[in-house]
């Protein structure tokens, strides 16, 4: 008998929980600390703010602790968390341009405003295992911050604000294609009501950043590489921190904290929709929490792909790009299959059987009348002589 | 270092907030006032995996009140290891009693199949719901089969039936038969087996379907048509289980369970768990009857 028709289910989910609980902790190493994977797992604690759709660092880090490093299922608790919290308000516009730099290129333009800035990337280190770290040592750590802070200019420091961006360079100069939201007129929020196609942009965006990095990027790639015809240029891609305001019960607009994100800017040249129109720049948007720049710039090739309905194209199919690349929903789907499924099973089994049944009826007429065509022929043969009229 | 008040105080009852739980109320008093037709509604995200009864978990936490006695299965057993988890997880959020007994339980959240016991205007049905969409195996796109549901556009889903008796003799659609309520819109049944169909068609109990990861709710209100569709030369036909019956109970009227057991021998038993215990004990139990049922000697 399998797991299903047991009467012990409760107990078998228990010792489950437990088992898994045992598995985290068998080896009795010092347990992770959540300042630590906040601070040292800091991409893959982006990750899941940023595909579970909630800013909060510490709970992002407290989830990959408990999910064993599972990124989607670590996501999953900062979804299911969501639901337990009130909505009190909506943000004010973010303004990128007031971003604290920490991070900022341009593929289009040598120089930018401001310079490039490289920032934290390891775009530009070589891909060697460090065997050495696994030797690491809080002296180590301490000899290389002291080493490191050396090299910081303090009143250098100081100057870094906030630069203006890419795109209204090639604005200023009317290069660029109007963002034409005129399909937004009001902002729907893809947590509150279903998605509906075809999709305002708003809410393709909301669904892209919150969707799983993979999905985004295999999708992206496609466009790229062939089942498309999307050709971008990174304009700009910065990383770094925004200030949130929202607006109270009074109405006065109040900052309330900062949130780290990438934004990625993709411009590619449009379609030109009649003969003689002049051939534009137009943009391809894309903004995540945290430091991703995979996702921010497949989410912004996408943006823009999906502006071109084409049937050929699955990254220029609204429906295919956002219901396949939404994680949690994808996990859960697939995941489901290990659900029992007998009922389901026995429904299609009594179909095929019947129709076995059919077949091998059919084929057993079919042989018989072979057959018996076949009998019938030779009865011709031999009587044929004695068919001969007779005289 | 983490603060949080919600940790250390209780979950809202019933786990979603008071106004989504309105929400999704009011959506389903749309579904019920149009019987068949799929309502979007918020679907927030459960700490149970999509596709794993998030849907039907937010029609139960949303009706669920204290007085409320649960019953949750899956594939027709209460002791399936998922039924466990979604049960738990409702005990934990609401402390309303639970149940194995059909006859006692005010809400029934069931994956993939309806009671054999007979169900009242007391009790409310709740299905998990994994496809809402009956036209998405002939039409892919979601905003095209609104249009055709809007439409009553249903060419598509009839040359599929006849294709399907064309290439195999038969309508080869297994669980999940699509079925026409109350005349108008086509509706998907949620994968209960062809056994099951004929119950939702004029039933005393209000049927509810949840289909969270697709976000739609779907109802079929009490007494209302509900028909399989079929031809009027190719008729629609439940599972047959010829010449077997439950090893346990001898009994037949019930869809049966095919097992295998370690002597490699076939042995059939009754899929509903709360019913086989009933009939197995000699209790009374009213079972649903159909015209298809009737069919099959005692």
């Amino acid at each position: 008998m399998g797991y299903i028709a047991v009467k012990g289910g409760s107990d078998a989910i228990h010792h489950a929980g437990e088992l898994v609980e045992f598995y985290r902790v068998k080896e009795e190493t010092p347990p992770l600390e959540v300042a630590q994977i906040r601070s040292q797992l800091r991409l893959a604690v982006d990750k899941v703010m940023g595909e579970g759709g909630l800013y909060a660092p510490e709970y992002a880090a407290l989830a990959l602790k408990q999910s064993e490093g599972e990124v989607f299922e670590a996501a999953f608790f900062m979804r299911a968390f969501i639901t337990t919290l009130e909505r009190r308000y909506y943000s004010e516009t973010i303004n990128t341009r007031e971003m604290f730099i920490r991070r900022k290129i341009s593929a289009s333009f040598r120089e930018i405003p401001g310079g490039q800035v490289l920032g934290p990337t390891r775009d530009y280190t070589k891909r060697i295992l460090d065997t050495k770290m696994v030797e690491e040592t809080p002296e180590d750590i301490r000899a290389f911050l002291s080493r490191f802070e050396l090299t910081v200019d303090p009143a250098l420091m100081q100057e870094i604000t906030s630069y203006g961006k890419v795109i209204d360079l090639l604005k200023r100069e009317g290069l660029l294609q109007p963002v034409g939201n005129v399909e937004d007129t009001t902002l729907k929020d893809i947590t509150r009501e279903a998605i509906k196609f075809p999709a305002p942009r708003s809410a393709r965006l909301q669904m892209m950043a919150r969707a799983e990095t993979g999905g985004l990027m295999a999708l992206g790639y496609s466009s790229l590489r062939g089942f498309g015809d999307t050709h971008p240029t990174v304009c700009e891609l910065r990383y770094g921190t925004v200030p949130v305001r929202v607006k109270d019960n009074t109405g006065r607009i109040r900052y309330v904290g900062k949130v780290e994100l990438t934004e990625a800017e993709m411009i590619s040249s449009m379609k030109v929709p009649k003969k003689g129109a002049a051939a534009l720049y137009a943009i391809g948007y894309g903004l995540c929490f945290g430091q991703n720049d995979t996702k921010a710039i497949c989410m912004g090739i996408l943006d823009r792909s999906m502006r071109t309905p084409d049937g050929k194209s699955p990254a220029n199919d609204q429906e295919f790009v956002l219901y396949h690349t939404e994680g949690i929903e994808s996990m859960g789907f697939t995941n489901h299959l290990k659900l029992p499924h007998y009922v389901t099973f026995q429904a299609g089994l009594s179909n095929v059987r019947e129709a076995v049944k059919r077949a091998s009826a059919l084929t057993a007429a079919q042989a018989a009348a072979a057959a018996a065509s076949m009998t019938a022929s030779a009865v011709i043969s031999v009587t044929e002589p004695n068919t001969l009229p007779v005289s | 270092m983490i603060e949080n008040k919600k940790y250390s105080s209780r979950y809202n009852f019933a786990f979603i907030d008071e106004s989504t739980k309105k929400e999704i109320r009011r959506k389903l008093l749309k579904a019920v006032a149009i019987p068949g037709y799929q309502v979007p509604y918020s679907s927030p995200e459960m700490p149970i995996a999509r596709g794993w009864g998030t849907g039907g978990l937010h029609v139960t936490l949303a009706l669920i009140g204290k007085e409320d006695i649960l019953k949750m299965i899956d594939q027709g057993s209460d002791a399936s290891v998922n039924a466990c988890n979604l049960r738990e997880f409702v005990q934990m959020m609401t402390g309303c009693r639970t149940t194995f007994d059909t006859k006692e339980a005010s809400l029934i959240q069931s994956r993939h199949r309806i009671t054999e016991e007979f169900l009242t205007e007391e009790q409310i049905f709740i299905f998990q719901v994994p496809q809402p969409e009956p036209l998405r195996g002939v039409e892919r796109y979601e905003y095209k089969t609104r249009q055709m549901h809007g439409e009553a556009d249903y060419a598509k889903m009839w040359v599929s039936l006849y294709e399907s008796f064309v290439r195999h003799g038969d309508i080869m659609l297994g669980a999940g038969y699509p079925v026409k309520v109350n005349g108008r819109y086509i509706m998907a049944p949620s994968p209960i087996p062809r056994w099951d169909i004929p119950n939702l068609n004029q039933s005393r109990t209000l049927y509810l379907f949840g289909a969270g990861r697709e976000k739609r709710l779907y109802a079929v209100p009490p007494y209302t048509t509900v028909e399989p569709l079929e031809f009027e030369d190719v008729k629609f036909k439940i599972e047959q289980f010829r010449d077997v019956s439950c090893y346990k109970t001898a009994y037949r009227r019930a869809f049966l369970d095919e097992m295998y057991l370690d002597d490699g021998s076939r042995q059939h038993v009754i899929n509903d768990s709360n019913f086989l215990d009933k009939v197995e004990h000699g209790q009374a139990v009213i079972p649903f009857t159909n015209p298809y049922l009737e069919q099959i000697p005692q």
